[in-house]
């Protein structure tokens, strides 16, 4: 430790003392890839794309020869892609089926929660809707905004693509797998049912809780907000975990990869996205 | 030239031996290609013809997880989206194109022959982009066309995309059409206005019908367009106003499903009907060009 030589360095000391230990475990974390040179890609959930996105700036920061790459795609490009050998890692917003760890001998790292949170435009004056409501809502038994509290205009339904993990545990945990209007539009990623619900007042879709900003509005299903901390205490319902995959083993580059995401450090991003780790 | 003199007869001859493999080869690569694809995506469609599936693939509901799989709404998008935006952009590009071939000054004509090339030159997804922001809302708040991604909407960006499509190959075989049949009709008194409507019309009619298939083909090829503005709900165009899904958009989406469902399936199904929608096309392009020699009044270079 450096002398102090001065009162004013007791405010630091005290700063300093309180995120070393924080520090420590970044420090950690990061260490593992001294050394390490190589490429690390990433595809699949779009949900998972901000941490994904974080970690690897943070880890290419640190150490300019590890180069790290990530797409998007959707869960279902991610079990194809890591399944063929054309990724390292494939992230999915769903469990893998047995035919899918089966075929490729895929091993799977959950890191996060995530709630997927019905959304409306932000000038919506509708706030609460009921599991039942939105039933009838995406089953196009209600149609106008005035049957739910609204006002008197259509409601206009986005969904999402067959092959998306938020729309399959939207589906099974809220809708109880009942049936989604044809008319529906559907929108191919988290990000493009923002754009579109940002941009349509009388637009009602859901997307992964991480992705929720001031653009749209997550209403509360009955009472219930659809937070992070409602979805970790287990009030809030509609949770889905976010997993990384490899196929096989990974190699000491893409383990680190994910030691790191599972480290405290990478629970920092985790939380800072809005979801919640699982460590 | 100057440098071919340099070698005796027989050295170039060696030459244009290698050239002429290399070409072959080249050529061979391509056919092979196009055949592959077209023999893969036949063995990947045959498990729908041999479990008795095919009925399911080819009905009326595309509902995927209540075990109904049937595209033909997605083929009705996909016709309805095409031929609507060619409808849109046939009629400005071929005005256009007598534009810039005979009715306005030179430096007009240059400007619209610039614009068109630039035009072939912006990528689709700008077009896209563009339209989600500005046409999306104009659509949804002006013709209150429910969610503004609707078959028009799609059919209005598509035409603009074709349209470039359309004019470049039309001009071109307007340029084509002999001089001589113009200055004839200016000898005898023929406006130009008039020379475009009883004699270049009549002449290029071919050339019409050739920049309309290939427009078709380009619009019903396209994923982007559709995908970011047709809204990909999986029915029935009843009307301008309800959002579509086309094949492509339909591809494009389904294509990430766990590779072991009907859903799966039925994008090469899909793939296949397009595949063999575009090798239509081209074979009539072919055919009508042809046919009646008679009525050729191009100057074939």
């Amino acid at each position: 430790m450096k002398q102090v030589n001065g009162p004013w360095f007791v405010p630091v000391l005290l700063v300093m003392s309180i995120l070393l230990p924080l520090n420590q475990g970044y420090c950690g974390a990061l260490e593992n890839f001294k050394g390490m040179e190589g490429t690390i890609s990433i595809a699949g959930g779009t949900a998972h794309i901000p941490v994904m996105n974080d970690a690897a700036k943070n880890i290419m920061t640190f150490n300019p020869a590890v180069r790290i790459t990530v797409e998007g795609g959707g869960s279902g490009i991610g079990v194809q892609k890591v399944g063929e050998g054309l990724v390292d890692i494939g992230n999915t917003g769903r469990a893998l089926s047995p035919v899918e760890i089966e075929k490729y001998g895929l091993k799977s790292y959950p890191f996060a929660l995530d709630g997927v949170a019905t959304v409306v435009h932000p000038r919506n004056p509708v706030a609460d809707l009921s599991p039942e409501e939105i039933r009838d809502i995406f089953a196009e038994k209600i149609t106008n905004w005035k049957e739910v509290g609204g006002k008197d205009a259509a409601i206009h339904l986005f969904s999402r693509d067959e092959a998306s993990g938020t729309r399959e545990v939207f589906w099974k945990k809220l809708l109880d797998k009942g049936p989604v209007a044809t008319s529906a539009n559907i929108v191919p990623s988290n990000g493009a049912m923002k754009v579109a619900v940002a941009q349509d007042p009388e637009a009602i879709g859901y997307v992964s809780i991480g992705h929720v900003d001031e653009s749209v509005k997550a209403v509360s299903l009955a009472g219930v907000a659809a937070s992070q901390e409602n979805a970790l205490n287990g009030s809030y319902p509609v949770v889905r975990k976010l997993y990384m995959n490899t196929r096989g083993d990974p190699s000491r580059l893409v383990q680190a990869f994910i030691d790191y995401i599972l480290s405290p450090d990478g629970a920092e991003i985790i939380k800072r996205h809005g979801y919640f780790s699982l460590q | 030239m100057q440098a071919g003199r340099k070698y005796s007869f027989r050295s170039r001859q060696v030459v244009e031996k290698w050239v002429e493999g290399a070409l072959l080869v080249a050529t061979v690569i391509s056919a092979v290609a196009i055949v592959s694809i077209l023999l893969l995506l036949v063995c990947f469609c045959l498990p729908l013809f041999t479990s008795g599936e095919l009925g399911e693939v080819f009905s009326l509901q595309w509902r995927p997880f209540g075990g109904r799989y049937g595209i033909l709404p997605m083929c009705a998008g996909s016709l309805a989206l095409s031929l609507l935006a060619l409808a849109l952009a046939f009629p400005p590009a071929i005005g256009i194109c007598f534009l810039a071939h005979s009715l306005a000054p030179p430096a007009v004509a240059r400007f619209l022959v610039t614009l068109i090339h630039f035009m072939t030159g912006i990528p689709t997804v700008i077009y896209g982009f563009v339209s989600v922001f500005l046409l999306v809302p104009r659509m949804r708040d002006w013709l209150e066309a429910g969610t503004g991604f609707t078959l028009l909407t799609a059919a209005l960006t598509l035409s603009i995309l074709i349209l470039p499509t359309i004019a470049l190959v039309f001009h071109a075989r307007l340029e084509r059409i002999d001089p001589n049949l113009r200055l004839a009709s200016g000898a005898m008194g023929f406006a130009p206005i008039e020379q475009v409507r009883h004699v270049l019309i009549p002449a290029a009619s071919q050339g019409l019908l050739t920049a309309a298939i290939l427009g078709f083909g380009r619009a019903i090829g396209d994923t982007l367009i559709s995908l970011m503005l047709a809204g990909n709900a999986p029915q029935f165009p009843a009307s301008l106003f309800t959002s579509v899904r086309s094949l492509t958009a339909h591809i494009a989406l389904v294509l990430a499903t766990d590779s072991a469902s009907m859903a799966y399936q039925s994008v090469f199904a899909s793939g296949l009907i397009l595949f063999l929608l575009i090798g239509v096309i081209n074979l009539f392009i072919r055919r009508f060009d042809r046919i009646s020699k008679r009525d050729v009044y191009e100057k074939h270079l």
